[in-house]
């Protein structure tokens, strides 16, 4: 029943069905609150870790593409590993696969209508979409320009080099915007390099540890006074801790 | 099918902090009073759990604790010439939703207004003459001032259990305070928080620049605090989780940690959660309110009858319920009539960034907390002569950085490259040596004729009510203030001992994707007569006398400050008339 739960709230929280949520969280908490507050044992909604191989949204060609795309973006150096070995293209997929991916909890109502920068995004395309048509897009683009190579057989110069093509605009892309998608998947890389490791990136919180962010810790009541001081506490994460059996 | 409910005394539409502090006035004073809030309940131990609470992921950068758009949201252009566009994702604004409201992912900024605040129309022509105003500014007095509201001050701030350093006591100035604020009748229920090493260094390059620095006014306590209410918080930890996220540790000013526990074990109330109000019915007069219709999270239908209506929703929510119940008459900028919807305000912030040699400075960004911060009042209101430099308004400034949260918190020197093996060196080398407050210059938004809410033509919300309507730009009367206090304020980061500062003024167009606090406020404003306000000066509608309509969409415009403290104080005030002059003999409580 928990595990229901979970899913349901998850799920429906971004969604315009909110009636659904009323029905499956049952009377438990229920709508009405009068006489005290209400208490339901085990009603938390911490979030799902994930786990397990394989991809859950992208092809098996759509995954190497974006394994090697962030592995660029984030490349391995001695300040920490690359964004492929941090998770950030199975960040990606998950996120992908989920809510976000089906801009769950926007207003996508019509009519849908081009306007200034300061408007904001109207487009119906939802992100899961962007992705499948943009990293097509690109890819045929390699291949074009690079002599038949897909992206993923490009030296490291050569991606980087296509990379930049879509930041300035100059690669155009068929039936994608290049710069749009360019800031789309800088942004989706980053996020998932730089967020709780349970959500796929960030492995080993290996961006925290490469900055000097601590975490999770919730109590720094030792360290306000102690100015320009390091923190010495270790990294510590949602699900993950020095002091845990792994 | 509409099902007609059992009367009830009073109506309360939303739970958040206005709703919250009128369901306990009303309920002790004997009234049978009913809630109804569109989002879900929310209490600490269920939803801001301590082992889950810390993830930017989810509550910063996917708003899970906010609104969704797609159960309602805004159109916006710039001005009348545009086709406005819905708001398909919050970007300059986020809104709260459920129990709590905005209380619940609020920083706790805890700030009054200055006295001119409550007279600027008058003592800005007293001092400057009228045609220092640009024709187009329709800013207004008030019609209650600071002494009036000062009790309710006290007693928001007390019931909040506010951090902070009295400045004016009872008109003598005290050390360490805010020397420009209003008198107040004595000092705040717990003492100052601590102050970390970037917020103490502004502190001590603001002395040496000869401003008087004070600790910001904080809804996160720095002690354990009992209010008059019984009910109990605790100390603030400095997480850095503070706005966008539920507090764990119960220290942090909201509702649910200063009313909601005392208030839902009374008798006489009841709270409906997952309820949203579509309509506040009318008699067949027009000029008075039958109670609300409503929506539940079965998509049923009900009436709620009701002898005393209060609106506590977020200033766009009661500007959009007015209008579609029909209630005074809406705003029309061609013509200047009309009251509802008119003098729609923001805030203008702008900050500064600080880079800092790493090897000498460590900041520590992520020991930090919401209301953190060393700030100073120099250039606020009008507490400085704005004779040559042509313009109106100010803003607090200071050192307020809330966290060092690394998805939001990684700002790099200009010129970085966005993505690469440079970008990853310039986070390595400047997340602990950067100063970066979001709001380090937070100024005032006077109001315009052409800056207003009403009813889009096209875009629908999920009952089929039309969305609310934004036309706002910004005016070069803000443009050229927060020029001016962004330098004042780049100054002051310099003096620290920045190796490099990038000034951020606010430019314009108004860009509704660019996060600029959610301080909305306006569309239903206070006044001292019906041709030139929506509400008496105890937010009764001088339409709809049985009506009476909390938060900032009474404000006639917005000062330099967070406007909670003031929601809070006029909630009070509001309640204290309906309780002490309005039950006994129900009616219009100012005849203009």
């Amino acid at each position: 029943m928990r595990a229901l739960l979970q899913f349901n709230r998850r799920r429906l929280l971004g969604s315009s069905a909110v009636m659904v949520l009323a029905l499956s969280a049952g009377t438990a908490r229920g709508a009405i609150v009068k006489s005290g507050l209400p208490w339901k044992p085990g009603a938390a909604d911490p979030p799902t870790p994930v786990t397990g191989e394989g991809w859950h949204y992208f092809t098996p060609q759509e995954g190497a593409l974006v394994e090697a795309l962030v592995d660029r973006l984030i490349p391995p150096d001695q300040l920490s590993p690359g964004g492929k070995d941090c998770g950030c293209a199975i960040f990606i997929d998950r996120q992908l696969a989920g809510s976000q991916g089906r801009f769950e909890g926007l207003y996508m109502s019509g009519p849908f209508q081009k306007g200034t920068k300061q408007q904001g995004p109207q487009s119906p395309i939802t992100p899961a979409q962007q992705y499948r048509k943009g990293l097509a897009a690109f890819d045929a683009k390699c291949r074009e320009k690079f002599s038949a190579k897909s992206f993923t057989q490009l030296s490291d110069d050569e991606k980087d080099q296509a990379i930049k093509g879509l930041e300035d605009g100059t690669l155009k892309l068929d039936g994608a915007d290049a710069q749009e998608f360019f800031k789309l998947i800088l942004k989706d890389t980053q996020n998932g390099f730089l967020a709780d490791p349970i959500y796929g990136g960030n492995k080993d919180m290996a961006s925290w540890k490469m900055i000097g962010f601590p975490g999770t810790h919730y109590d720094y009541r030792d360290w306000i006074d102690r100015h320009n001081q390091r923190v010495t506490l270790p990294a510590v994460a949602i699900a993950s801790h020095p002091n845990w059996a792994s | 099918m509409t099902q007609k409910l059992p009367h009830k005394d009073a109506v309360i539409i939303g739970l958040g902090w206005t709703g919250s502090i009128l369901a306990h006035e009303l309920t002790d004073a004997g009234l049978e009073v009913v809630a109804i809030e569109r989002g879900p309940w929310r209490d600490t131990g269920t939803d801001f759990s301590i082992t889950y609470a810390q993830d930017e992921l989810r509550y910063r950068i996917q708003h899970e604790l906010f609104l969704r758009p797609a159960q309602i949201t805004v159109t916006f252009r710039n001005n009348a010439q545009q086709t406005a566009l819905p708001v398909r994702t919050w970007g300059a604004f986020m809104l709260g939703n459920g129990a709590g409201g905005a209380g619940v992912h609020w920083n706790a900024e805890t700030w009054r207004f200055l006295p001119t605040d409550f007279t600027l129309r008058s003592h800005l022509t007293q001092r400057y003459g009228a045609n220092f105003l640009p024709s187009d500014m329709t800013i207004q007095d008030w019609g209650v001032t600071y002494d009036e509201l000062e009790p309710h001050y006290d007693a928001f701030e007390y019931l909040c259990g506010t951090s902070g350093q009295a400045g004016n006591l009872k008109g003598t100035i005290q050390p360490g305070g805010n020397p420009f604020e209003g008198p107040r009748s004595r000092p705040y229920p717990t003492p100052p928080m601590k102050q970390g090493y970037g917020h103490a260094l502004f502190a001590d390059a603001a002395r040496q620049l000869g401003y008087k620095p004070f600790p910001q006014p904080a809804g996160n306590l720095s002690q354990p605090y009992t209010n008059p209410l019984g009910v109990t918080m605790g100390q603030c930890t400095y997480c850095g989780y503070c706005e966008w996220f539920g507090c764990a540790n119960y220290s942090k000013s909201s509702p649910q940690t200063t009313i909601l526990p005392v208030l839902v074990r009374k008798s006489n109330f009841e709270a409906r959660t997952e309820c949203e109000v579509t309509r506040i019915n009318l008699d067949n007069t027009g000029k008075r309110a039958t109670g609300v219709t409503y929506v539940n999270a079965s998509g049923e239908e009900f009436e709620q009858p009701a002898d005393l209506v209060i609106l506590c929703g977020f200033q766009l929510w009661n500007v959009q319920l007015l209008l579609v119940s029909g209630i005074g008459q809406k705003y029309d900028p061609s013509t200047g009539q009309g009251q509802i919807g008119r003098n729609f305000t923001h805030q203008t912030v702008s900050t500064a960034l600080g880079f800092f040699d790493k090897d000498k400075y460590n900041f520590n960004p992520f020991v930090s907390a919401g209301s953190i911060g060393m700030c100073i009042d120099e250039f606020n209101g009008d507490n400085f002569d704005h004779g040559p430099l042509g313009f109106v308004g100010g803003g607090y400034m200071g050192q307020v950085q809330t966290n060092g949260r690394p998805i939001e918190t990684t700002a790099v020197p200009p010129g970085t490259p966005a993505w690469g093996a440079k970008w990853k060196q310039a986070l390595h080398d400047n997340y602990l040596s950067t100063i970066n407050a979001g709001t380090g210059v937070h100024a005032s938004f006077y109001a315009y004729r052409d800056v207003y809410l009403d009813l889009d033509p096209t875009y629908k919300d999920r009952f089929g009510r039309p969305l609310v309507r934004l036309t706002i730009d910004f005016h070069d009367n803000e443009l050229k203030m927060s020029a001016f206090l962004t330098d004042k304020y780049a100054e002051i980061i310099q003096r620290m001992g920045a190796k490099q500062v990038v000034k951020q003024p606010r430019k314009g167009p108004y860009d509704v994707t660019q996060y600029q606090t959610s301080h909305l406020c306006g569309g239903a404003i206070m006044g001292n007569n019906p041709g030139n306000s929506a509400l008496n000066k105890y937010l009764q509608s001088w339409d709809v006398p049985n009506l009476f309509v909390q938060g900032a969409t009474a404000f006639p415009q917005n000062a330099g400050y967070n406007p909670t403290g003031t929601v809070g104080a006029l909630a009070f005030w509001s309640a204290a008339a309906i309780r002490s002059r309005y039950l006994k003999n129900p009616g219009p409580l100012v005849h203009a």
